[in-house]
């Protein structure tokens, strides 16, 4: 008796221990960037940090405004959703609602293949591939833009937001499906106006979701987009973000615990804000929004 | 002899049978629809009688494999609403469906009335107005809802949400008004408030109800039809259904000698 006792004790913390690792984690990241940051921002007053447009922390007379880095990782995540959110609700339309049993369990493996795509594979692609045809059409492109990798950012993301937006409306029961249909209403309008409006929370998490993939994607707009911080809003000049300028410094010579160090841990914050305020942003859509049947 | 007593038709099936596939699952069924009359469909589980139900609106149409044989005949314009050079979206525009599980749409009140109207292209305001509150008075809704109609459907309860999806499919004004077992989820006053509901409608639509519930069929009722293993056994004037059965089938069935 005892002994079983002492066995199911052993699973349980074992269970318990698991779980709590990947908190643990998560907790010491925080710690970390907090720590990192709060050095920086002994130096650097966190309005100038909010409010500058300049970022040039690794020029002789540097200079530390975030807004550039902050206006580029927006840029590019508007224009990834520009082509991510129709083109993937459109897919995830199709192969909810018009597309034939077989031929939905041949493409969605496929569609979801590309998720497993390298991100420098689509890096090149944009710089190499893309680019250039752009530049046919719009002759004043610069070599590296925001345009091309916000475009395969898009791309890549369409997976992610069709896969998890097919799924939710799959969810939706056929009874509701057949109540359209029995009114008289056509497979578009059955999709359109009862179906979408009813996997309405799963769909708003699918573009969160995609929306987060945009913002944190690093190895395309390294190559792609420049690793120049202009503050601008035009998507045919270069651009950094934020995470392409972590790489940059990350991979440079610069020394522990300098100013040019801690900005890595400002930019990582900065991120994990804008990442935590759009899961916030998901968690509460999915709770006012409740999905009812 | 049933024929003669009939005045005048709304629909009538003839010869029909169904195949889910290789199942077949309703045999030679011919069966009269009068008009402006309540008939009813009881037979134990499984004897196809909601299967013969989605015929009318060719429900079965959604899914593959499925197979009409025989006629569906609507009148007054004789056609055959089974033939496949008929859309069914234009059966379902004159031939409307309450299910078992009440299932509006996530919308308010109002625009889960209006849906049909919306998809027939209707968009004058004051006419939407004026058939949503008509339908919801149909549906003895109004005045339980008129203060809230945009509110969402999901915050009625069961009751109300089936008495709102009568409403839904009296706003087209249809000319049949197809009953899954639409009490079989509802209390027993909610169930009452229904069939009271079905009785008046009678004035101005025909009715096909499926119900599991013999009571049921013998209030509400004038015709019944008693289905096993896809066949239609008998069909007749409901109280002589019920009180003196010609087949032996039936007269156990409504007995309680199996069900």
């Amino acid at each position: 008796m005892l002994k079983k006792k002492i066995k199911e004790n052993i699973i349980e913390t074992s269970l318990f221990l698991c779980a709590i690792f990947s908190i643990f984690i998560t907790v010491s990241i925080v710690i970390v960037l907090s720590y990192e940051s709060f050095g920086f921002f002994k130096k650097i007053p966190i309005i100038e940090f909010l409010t500058g447009t300049e970022w040039t922390p690794l020029f002789a007379e540097p200079k530390f405004g975030i807004l550039p880095l902050v206006t580029g990782t927006l840029l590019i995540t508007f224009i990834a959703l520009l082509v991510a959110l129709p083109v993937g609700l459109i897919t995830a339309v199709y192969l909810s609602e018009y597309a034939p049993h077989k031929f939905r369990e041949t493409v969605k493996p496929m569609l979801e293949l590309l998720e497993a795509v390298p991100t420098v594979v689509y890096g090149y692609f944009a710089l190499l591939f893309l680019t250039p045809i752009l530049q046919k059409i719009i002759p004043d492109l610069a070599g590296f833009n925001a345009l091309s990798p916000g475009i395969i950012i898009g791309i890549m993301i369409i997976p992610y937001v069709s896969s998890v937006s097919e799924d939710a409306m799959r969810a939706v029961p056929m009874h509701i499906r057949e109540g359209s249909y029995a009114m008289g209403a056509t497979k578009f309008q059955t999709a359109f106006k009862v179906i979408i409006p009813a996997a309405f929370s799963g769909i708003a998490a699918a573009f969160i979701m995609g929306i987060s993939r945009a913002i944190g994607e690093t190895m395309v707009v390294a190559i792609a987009a420049g690793m120049m911080p202009n503050f601008t809003a035009n998507p045919f000049e270069p651009i950094q973000t934020l995470t392409a300028y972590i790489v940059q410094v990350s991979l440079g010579d610069v020394p522990h615990g300098t100013i040019e160090y801690q900005t890595i841990f400002a930019a990582g914050i900065t991120l994990f804000f804008m990442t935590l305020i759009l899961n916030i942003i998901g968690y509460w859509l999915k709770k006012r929004i409740r999905e009812l049947y | 002899m049933i024929e003669k007593s009939i005045k005048t038709l709304k629909a009538e099936s003839k010869s029909l049978n169904f195949f889910y596939g290789t199942l077949h699952a309703l045999k030679n069924v011919s069966m009269p629809l009068e008009i402006n009359k309540v008939t009813a469909l009881i037979g134990p589980s499984g004897c196809g009688k909601t299967t013969f139900l989605r015929c009318f609106n060719r429900m079965h149409d959604l899914y593959p494999h499925n197979r009409y044989e025989g006629e569906i005949i609507l009148y007054p314009d004789t056609i055959n609403i089974l033939s496949p050079s008929v859309d069914p979206i234009e059966v379902r525009m004159r031939i409307s469906m309450v299910f078992q599980k009440p299932n509006p749409f996530p919308k308010s009140i109002y625009e889960n009335v209006a849906y049909g109207l919306k998809v027939r292209g209707i968009r004058n305001k004051k006419t939407l107005d004026e058939k949503v509150e008509k339908s919801l008075r149909g549906a003895a809704l109004w005045d339980e809802v008129k203060d809230r109609l945009n509110n969402s459907a999901f915050d009625l309860s069961g009751g109300q949400q089936q008495r709102l999806c009568i409403a839904r499919a009296l706003a087209t004004d249809p000319e049949i008004l197809l009953f899954d077992e639409p009490t079989s989820a509802l209390d027993p006053i909610a169930t009452s408030k229904i069939e009271e509901l079905i009785i008046e409608l009678k004035k101005r639509v025909t009715i096909l109800i499926v119900t599991h519930n013999m009571q049921q069929a013998a209030r509400i009722s004038d015709w019944t039809g008693f289905m096993m293993l896809g066949e239609l056994i008998e069909f007749d004037k409901t109280d002589k259904l019920f009180t003196a059965p010609a087949e032996k089938l039936t007269e156990d069935y409504i007995t309680g000698r199996f069900g």
